[in-house]
């Protein structure tokens, strides 16, 4: 039994090996004809010397101030969708639906569709709908937050623990009055660790969203590293390696106390 | 966790009142911010239309010249995802002290990873495409160092939750440090680690389709050039594609997974 297993697992090892080097083969090399060690260096020294000067200028224009509007974007968007995320996970979460199973299958549906877009078309759809600028971001990290939210919520509420409802239905709760005593007051804590760890997510989006126009600190890296303005592409990245960094840690802070 | 009578919303309504004004001030904050106007979007409804109605015809004839990106988008996140699980492994375990028995070294390493982790995906496809050239490698590349953060994060929070039990028996017959990590921890961990990087691939798969934006090869770049020709009957059978791709390399992943745990 035991052979057959190990047998089993070199046949696995030898197909998955077999994968990567047939991948490998496949990749276009043709890139890299490019590519010249005295490029390299002029990145790397570039990068060693940050352009300190670009951090905070009073123009509006400098890193600290889109940083903020990046923060912002970021939050509101996490904001919208955890506000239309509820009650879409209210129409997914199966549980809810005994009588008729078809309204969680639509309300899983949806999810799915809006999860389906990567965030980057999202934004270019918005930059065309509303203008380029940060409300664009906005609605592209909402949107699309929505189905990840409604998805992860749906997931909760399925897994939630019934006894307080059916004892609140047994003494003659209406399906409302269980749902604000008892179901809501049990995820609320799951809910917000959940909304705070997208946000973190959503910190890294809107600081790329700004490569179709959709505002934030993209928009200006872009443009640094295509005119190959390499001490201004290292003191954004470091603004946004610290700014991502400290989301995190407070989040992560945030969320071990609802805990 | 047992809760009390005090713990309820009734006798400590204030401090929520407090936590949802300061979500109203940041979330009105934000909008004056960023100078969100929600009426703009029903305002300008027409361009959903005319978006919409393209959208919605998708033009399958387009299907078989998708084939060959998005098969170079899966073979972009095997290579990527094996380089960096390849790399991870040994990171990860100079990464906790158990197998080191160094603080300092221990706490340098894992400084290191929280910033790769933090870089977003894009810039750092965008980087690469800036240092190596537009292809297909950068996008590998990309891949490589984003599975690197993930996965040797998870296999040092793996190597610290082993049993310790097969390392002082090591100890005790005199085995070094690698003979330590060869016969006491790697066998411990190794199926999770063929998981993680199962899972790393779920995530990488996704990212990898949208790195084409950037000049980092794969679907993307299809999906780039649809949308700023404004061929939006091809853009939605590209996000349809992409769709049911994911769906399956999940599907798999997840059996696979299960098997292995």
């Amino acid at each position: 039994m035991n052979k057959f297993k190990i047998k089993k697992q070199w046949i696995f090892g030898i197909a998955v090996a077999f994968i990567i080097i047939f991948s490998a083969i496949g990749i276009d090399y043709s890139g890299l004809s490019y590519f010249s060690p005295s490029v390299a260096k002029d990145v790397f020294v570039g990068l060693a010397k940050p352009d300190w000067g670009y951090i905070y200028d009073g123009s509006g224009e400098d890193l600290v101030s889109l940083l903020i509007l990046t923060l912002s974007i970021a939050f509101l968007g996490t904001a919208i969708a955890t506000v239309l995320a509820l009650p879409l996970s209210f129409l997914s979460a199966s549980n809810l639906w005994k009588s008729c199973p078809w309204v969680a299958k639509v309300g899983k549906f949806i999810c799915n569709v809006l999860r389906a877009f990567p965030e980057l078309v999202y934004a270019i759809i918005f930059v065309k709908m509303v203008g380029p600028g940060p409300f664009a971001g906005v609605l592209a990290i909402g949107v699309h937050q929505i189905g990840m939210l409604g998805k992860l919520y749906t997931e909760e509420m399925e897994a939630l623990d019934q006894t307080p409802a059916e004892a609140m239905t047994a003494v003659g709760a209406k399906f409302w009055q269980t749902m604000f005593y008892s179901r809501i007051p049990q995820l609320m804590p799951i809910y917000s660790s959940l909304s705070l760890n997208h946000f973190e997510i959503a910190v890294r989006s809107a600081s790329t969203l700004g490569l179709v126009g959709a505002g934030g600190i993209g928009a200006p890296l872009i443009f640094a590293i295509q005119a190959r303005n390499w001490d201004k592409v290292s003191v954004i990245l470091l603004g946004v390696i610290v700014a991502v960094f400290l989301i995190d840690t407070l989040a992560g802070l945030i969320r071990k106390k609802l805990k | 966790m047992p809760m009390n009578i005090k713990d309820t919303i009734h006798f400590n309504w204030y401090k929520h009142l407090f936590i949802v004004l300061l979500i109203c001030v940041c979330i009105w904050g934000c909008i004056s911010a960023t100078g969100a106007d929600f009426a703009e979007v029903f305002g300008n409804f027409d361009q959903m239309y005319a978006f919409l109605s393209r959208f919605l015809k998708p033009d399958f004839s387009y299907l078989p010249k998708l084939i060959q990106p998005m098969l170079s988008t899966l073979q972009m996140s095997v290579v990527g995802t094996a380089i960096g699980v390849l790399f991870a492994v040994p990171i990860a375990f100079i990464g906790t002290t158990l197998v080191t028995g160094n603080k300092v070294l221990t706490s340098v390493i894992r400084f290191f990873l929280d910033i790769i982790r933090t870089i977003p995906n894009l810039l750092l496809a965008a980087l690469m495409v800036a240092i190596m050239g537009i292809g297909e490698f950068s996008g590998v590349m990309t891949i490589a160092v984003f599975t690197f953060g993930l996965v040797s994060q998870l296999v040092y929070e793996a190597i610290e939750a082993i049993d310790e039990g097969p390392i002082e028996a090591a100890m005790a017959v005199g085995a070094n440090k690698v003979q330590i990590a060869q016969y006491a921890v790697a066998p411990q961990i190794l199926s999770q680690v063929a998981g993680y990087a199962f899972y790393a691939f779920e995530i990488n798969v996704r990212a990898s389709a949208v790195l084409g934006y950037v000049g980092a090869g794969g679907i993307g770049v299809i999906l780039n050039s649809s949308l700023a020709l404004l061929q939006y009957n091809r853009v939605s059978v590209i996000i349809l594609l992409i769709f049911v791709v994911v769906t399956i390399v999940d599907g798999i992943s997840e059996h696979i997974r299960r098997r292995l745990s």
